[in-house]
């Protein structure tokens, strides 16, 4: 009777952990799924060659050099601009400003903020970066459209992260006579760090990703020329996948999933980074 | 209430040590509710002051107060006075951060930070500007702390991989190295063993000959043991201040009577 029941627990709990099991290797096959499938259709065009080579009207010529380099420029100069800036208002969210009324309005409306479609940040950009200040169609333009974009996302995981950091660590500074910046400086902040960075490649990764804010405001589809300064105009990876997608030709659709490739690749590299500086972080932490 | 100070007997037989800390009339609230209601005592000079009481009684509220470490609890209102060296540190003119820097605070957990055991206690001196020797004042400050035999061949590793007592007695050498008068201490034993507590215990005896410390616990026998002076606080208000001794021994208060015989608390 008893054991009878007993099995009937441990058959639930098996069939619960095979349950979650499935869901979670579910996403595993798709994403194998798709990118199976990319390979298989874009490996043919990936060589050095297409990496070196301006885009063409000759699908055997075509390369995404200036895409590439678009969106080295534009992801670094994003990073440049977004990260002091979301790191800054970080700290000073959780660590000098009262709580009160009004900083629960602005956590609000922050995390209100990072889930605005980014279509909505690329018509901001459109009207305040291209026009109003007119950059024009500019690299810059671009990465000040996309730290729009990402800001409140890198907002919320630093301030996560300084969150985390224990309140003891902060009393041990304030007890030998620290004054608030001190104590975040050198005792908050190398603490929080590690949780900061992974917000921030996060939200690079989504900002390389990112194609509408981009078309909203202008970059170039056809480019054949390598950025020289955050004035120049640009194209970037997304945007010449979808070009090459949209194109009738099948040749084209294997030169998207090409470039889908170098995308990945380059995102993987991204988040290996993030998980190398982390735990460089870490140890030097303890 | 108004005789605990004046029929305290002399301590020893050499005068009465000037105080150090005053505490006049204190009042602490957080939102409406006192925590701390009219406390006035005073804390002499190289000797150690326990307070005692039962959890909830407003030690470690008072004992924050010596510091100004309530100013970052929000909503936290305070009046009357507290006195250090004869002036008060709650006027607008004084720096919180000044005030911190000779009054020392050593906490409940030991809360060294993630970094070596060398910049943990250098790091005070440090952000203060006293940059020269800090080679020897690290070493000072450790083998005050009596911590120094135990670390000397490993000061650059991680402060986190010492004991719960080692750690400890490296937050007080972390202390002890901005050179404090006073030093207060937030039931700095009740995370520890009973041989790092008695330690610890030991290393208050040799430090009162340096410094002033005030020790908050709710350990009635470490009260007996390592102090000279005990406060009893109950419900935020101060029901017996006196010698050690004759708190313990020949209690004036039948709450302190109870309390110390281990009726409540």
């Amino acid at each position: 009777m008893k054991s009878d029941r007993l099995r009937r627990r441990h058959a639930t709990a098996k069939i619960f952990r095979l349950l979650c099991a499935a869901v979670a290797w579910a996403g595993v096959v798709i994403l194998a799924v798709l990118l199976f499938h990319v390979t298989r259709e874009g490996i043919r065009w990936l060589d050095f060659q297409f990496l070196t080579e301006f885009p063409s009207r000759f699908p055997e010529q075509a390369g995404i050099k200036s895409a590439l380099w678009g969106t080295v420029w534009l992801i670094t100069l994003t990073a440049a601009i977004s990260i002091p800036v979301g790191v800054a208002a970080a700290i000073y969210l959780e660590e000098f400003s009262p709580k009160n009324r009004l900083s629960q309005l602005i956590e609000v409306n922050i995390g209100n903020l990072a889930g605005v479609p980014s279509i909505v940040y690329g018509i901001l950009g459109l009207v305040l970066f291209v026009r109003f200040l007119a950059l024009g169609r500019s690299v810059l333009a671009g990465s000040l459209t996309m730290t729009l974009l990402i800001l409140p996302v890198i907002i919320i995981a630093a301030r996560e992260a300084l969150r985390a950091v224990p309140d003891s660590i902060r009393q041990a500074a304030f007890a030998l006579g620290a004054t608030r910046w001190q104590a975040v400086r050198a005792q908050v902040l190398p603490v929080a760090l590690p949780g900061i960075l992974t917000g921030v490649i996060l939200a690079l990764s989504r900002a390389i990703g990112e194609t509408a804010p981009l078309v909203m405001i202008g970059a170039l589809t056809y480019v054949a020329f390598v950025p020289e300064g955050p004035m120049d105009a640009f194209t970037a990876l997304p945007i010449q996948i979808f070009n090459w997608a949209s194109r009738p030709q099948e040749d084209f659709h294997q030169l998207a999933a090409a470039g889908i490739i170098v995308l990945l690749v380059t995102l993987l590299l991204m988040n290996a980074t993030a998980v190398w500086i982390r735990q460089r972080a870490e140890r030097t932490g303890r | 209430m108004n005789t605990l100070t004046k029929s305290e007997a002399p301590i020893s037989s050499t005068q009465q040590p000037r105080p150090v800390l005053e505490v006049v009339e204190v009042t602490i609230r957080y939102g409406e509710k006192p925590a701390i209601n009219k406390v006035s005592l005073s804390i002499p000079q190289h000797r150690i002051t326990a307070i005692i009481g039962p959890s909830g009684c407003g030690k470690s509220t008072l004992l924050r107060a010596f510091n100004r470490m309530n100013d970052f609890i929000p909503n936290v209102k305070m009046e009357g006075q507290i006195l250090y060296m004869g002036s008060d540190i709650y006027v607008r003119e004084v720096d919180p951060v000044e005030v911190r820097r000779r009054i020392g605070m050593v906490f409940q957990k030991p809360n060294p930070f993630p970094k070596s055991i060398f910049q943990n206690v250098a790091w005070g001196p440090s952000i203060n500007g006293f940059t020269r020797n800090l080679e020897a004042r690290v070493e000072q400050s450790l083998r005050r702390a009596a911590l120094w035999e135990e670390v000397n061949d490993r000061l650059h590793e991680s402060a986190l991989a010492l004991s719960g007592g080692q750690q400890q007695r490296l937050c007080i050498a972390r202390a002890l190295a901005m050179e404090p008068d006073v030093i207060l201490m937030d039931e700095p034993c009740s995370a520890l063993d009973p041989v790092s507590t008695a330690r610890i215990e030991d290393l208050m005896f040799e430090l009162k000959e340096r410094y002033t410390i005030v020790i908050v616990t709710h350990n009635m026998q470490q009260a007996a043991r390592v102090s000279n002076l005990t406060a009893f606080l109950e419900n935020g208000s101060l029901v017996e201040f006196g010698e050690t001794d004759q708190v313990f021994t020949r209690p004036r208060n039948k709450r302190t009577e109870e309390y110390v015989t281990g009726r409540f608390g």
